[in-house]
């Protein structure tokens, strides 16, 4: 596996992203992306998890035996979705109410624990660093297009309520675009899978016209 | 992506034989069976009618052509004659309210053709009939559209709007005035039932209770008005060999079995048995839905229980559920049973038992081959 700083980047953004390439945390991605602000809340709170668990897991793999790694990974990601969670309470209370169980859920995010042992435990704490913050964003760029779509189909809006959810300062985010409301379908699970099922779509397309010809 | 079964010329397992039909055919048949009722649905509620069904048959072939091109496909054209995208486009057409906007069709035409139908594979690859998928998806997704019925204003009657501003209302720009509007007869009973009413009561008294009209002159989608017309046409399918009699029966005796029971319980709290039979898409479900080939299980047997199936949560769906119409969702339901009840009732293996065991009588040509 590479560890080449710019490799690693496109893998998290693109090739090997969290949801349209790994397939992993769709539970989370299927159920909060109701709208483009809660999909980037939630996308922020795991890609913090992500990028710290990255580091200590990397920080810590010399110490770690091979049989009692899986717990000892399990209990670092769980400390640290403990710190998000209350964080979130104590300053994002609103956005908190909303995503409700899916932040503690952030536990038992595959992607997560996939990370520290597919990535973390075997390479340095800096390509980890790179790691944990590329898939990340990838990740919550993932969401926030799928929310983003959700949201402008099912309700005719754009980031709505995001100044509650994310504070004050992303108001700019918030677009109506037209007062007619909109398919509810879309707001519900089954539009999550549609959305979801497009994007994949469109994704295999783009890169095999994007791939070199052999 | 080339299914065996459609291979030319060959054929694997079971003995078959041509009986030099095509889907083609069973497609018109069941286009030709639709129209008398469609006609009737276009005289009674007038040109806005006549406007969706055609921006819905339109969009479903421009999807399907559309969605086969994307596919790779040399000849979408060719494909489309097999008339099942038209044929889809009717159906979904004659489950919607006739008045409702052109992009009610269109987006519906979508999801049955694009999400229902391509997505799986295509004609014959489709789990659920895409269009009481669609239809379903657009009652969840626009619940007001969907449940606005006009009252029917037959063609010539003074009322009925004309040519130009039948157009305006297709294309949405004008809503069907209050006056036209009506509520359709199980909804009705659904929201007397909701607001604790007795129903003979409600039925009885009101001036605004709908009626129950053998001839089909009443509120409701072109689908649903015309009990006899449908019965007529689902008759003919049966009498040319298209359909067969297992889920068209099993659907019947599904609703009106429980609901000639409950009535003579409760007649308070159950509509009888006529009004379910008349009312929504009862016969068109049963005729023309759950004979469906694709979305319905193979043996006889099997599609009894699929139409009894689908016939008891109809009526459970409108007796106890929050909907007053039940056949989209009954239908879809039992789609998702299909590859069970299959499994459940796969026959016997030429030469085997039951349990597949060979059987003893016989020479045993096993040995020799």
């Amino acid at each position: 596996m590479s560890t080449n700083a710019a490799t690693l980047v496109r893998d998290g953004l693109w090739n090997n992203n969290v949801v349209f390439a790994q397939m992993l945390a769709l539970c989370p991605t299927m159920a909060v992306t109701t709208s483009g602000a809660n999909g980037l809340g939630m996308g922020l709170a795991t890609t913090a998890v992500l990028l710290v668990s990255n580091v200590l897991v990397a920080l810590i793999r010399g110490i770690v035996s091979e049989q009692a790694r899986i717990p000892v990974f399990i209990v670092l990601i769980a400390s640290l979705v403990t710190v998000v969670d209350m964080a979130l309470n104590a300053w994002l209370h609103e956005l908190y109410k909303v995503l409700g169980l899916f932040i503690a859920l952030i536990v038992v995010n595959c992607a997560i624990l996939g990370r520290a042992e597919a990535f973390a435990s075997r390479n340095a704490v800096a390509a980890a660093f790179i790691d944990g913050l590329s898939m990340g964003i990838g990740f919550t760029l993932a969401l926030v297009v799928i929310g983003l779509i959700r949201e402008m189909l099912g309700s005719g809006t754009l980031f709505a309520q995001a100044s509650q959810l994310l504070g004050a300062n992303f108001a700019f985010l918030e677009t109506r675009l037209h007062d007619r409301g909109g398919a509810l379908l879309m707001i519900l699970p089954p539009g999550a899978f549609a959305a979801m099922g497009f994007l994949l779509a469109g994704k295999r397309v783009l890169d095999e016209r994007l791939a070199p010809a052999r | 992506m080339n299914p065996i079964a459609y291979q030319a010329g060959r054929t694997y397992a079971s003995p078959h034989a041509h009986g030099g039909g095509k889907g083609a055919r069973a497609m018109f048949f069941v286009q030709l069976a639709l129209a008398p009722a469609t006609l009737f649905g276009f005289w009674l509620y007038g040109w806005p009618a006549f406007f969706l069904w055609l921006v819905t048959i339109l969009s479903a072939l421009f999807f399907e052509f559309t969605c086969l091109r994307l596919m790779g496909n040399k000849t979408p054209g060719r494909v489309l004659c097999d008339g099942s995208a038209l044929l889809t486009g009717w159906l979904l057409a004659m489950t919607l309210p006739p008045w409702a906007p052109w992009w009610i069709g269109f987006i519906g035409a979508f999801i049955a053709i694009v999400i229902g139908k391509q997505v799986f594979g295509g004609l014959g690859q489709n789990v659920f009939n895409p269009a009481m998928a669609a239809r379903v998806a657009l009652l969840i997704s626009f619940p007001l559209q969907l449940t606005t019925w006009v009252a029917p204003l037959p063609l010539a009657a003074p009322p009925s709007p004309g040519w130009l501003e039948s157009l305006h209302i297709a294309l949405g720009q004008a809503a069907p005035p209050d006056a036209m509007t009506s509520a359709s007869l199980l909804g009705y009973a659904r929201s007397e039932l909701a607001r604790g009413a007795d129903l003979l009561q409600a039925f009885a008294a009101g001036q605004a209770a709908p009626r129950i009209s053998w001839l089909g002159v009443r509120a409701g989608s072109l689908g649903e008005s015309s009990a006899p017309l449908l019965a007529l046409g689902g008759l003919f399918l049966l009498a040319s060999g298209v359909i067969r009699w297992h889920a068209p029966a099993g659907m019947l005796a599904g609703v009106l079995v429980p609901a000639f029971i409950a009535h003579a319980a409760a007649p308070g709290a159950y509509l009888d048995a006529q009004a379910h039979l008349l009312s929504g898409a009862l016969l068109l479900g049963a005729f023309f839905i759950a004979t469906d080939y694709v979305t319905t299980p193979i043996t006889g047997a099997g599609r009894f229980i699929f139409g009894l199936g689908a016939g008891i949560m109809t009526w459970i769906i409108r007796s106890l559920g929050g909907y007053p119409e039940g056949v989209a969702f009954a239908i879809l339901f039992m789609n998702a049973l299909t590859p069970l009840i299959d499994r459940c009732t796969r026959p016997r293996v030429f030469g085997r038992t039951r349990a597949g065991e060979a059987l003893e009588a016989g020479a045993s040509s096993g040995e020799s081959a």
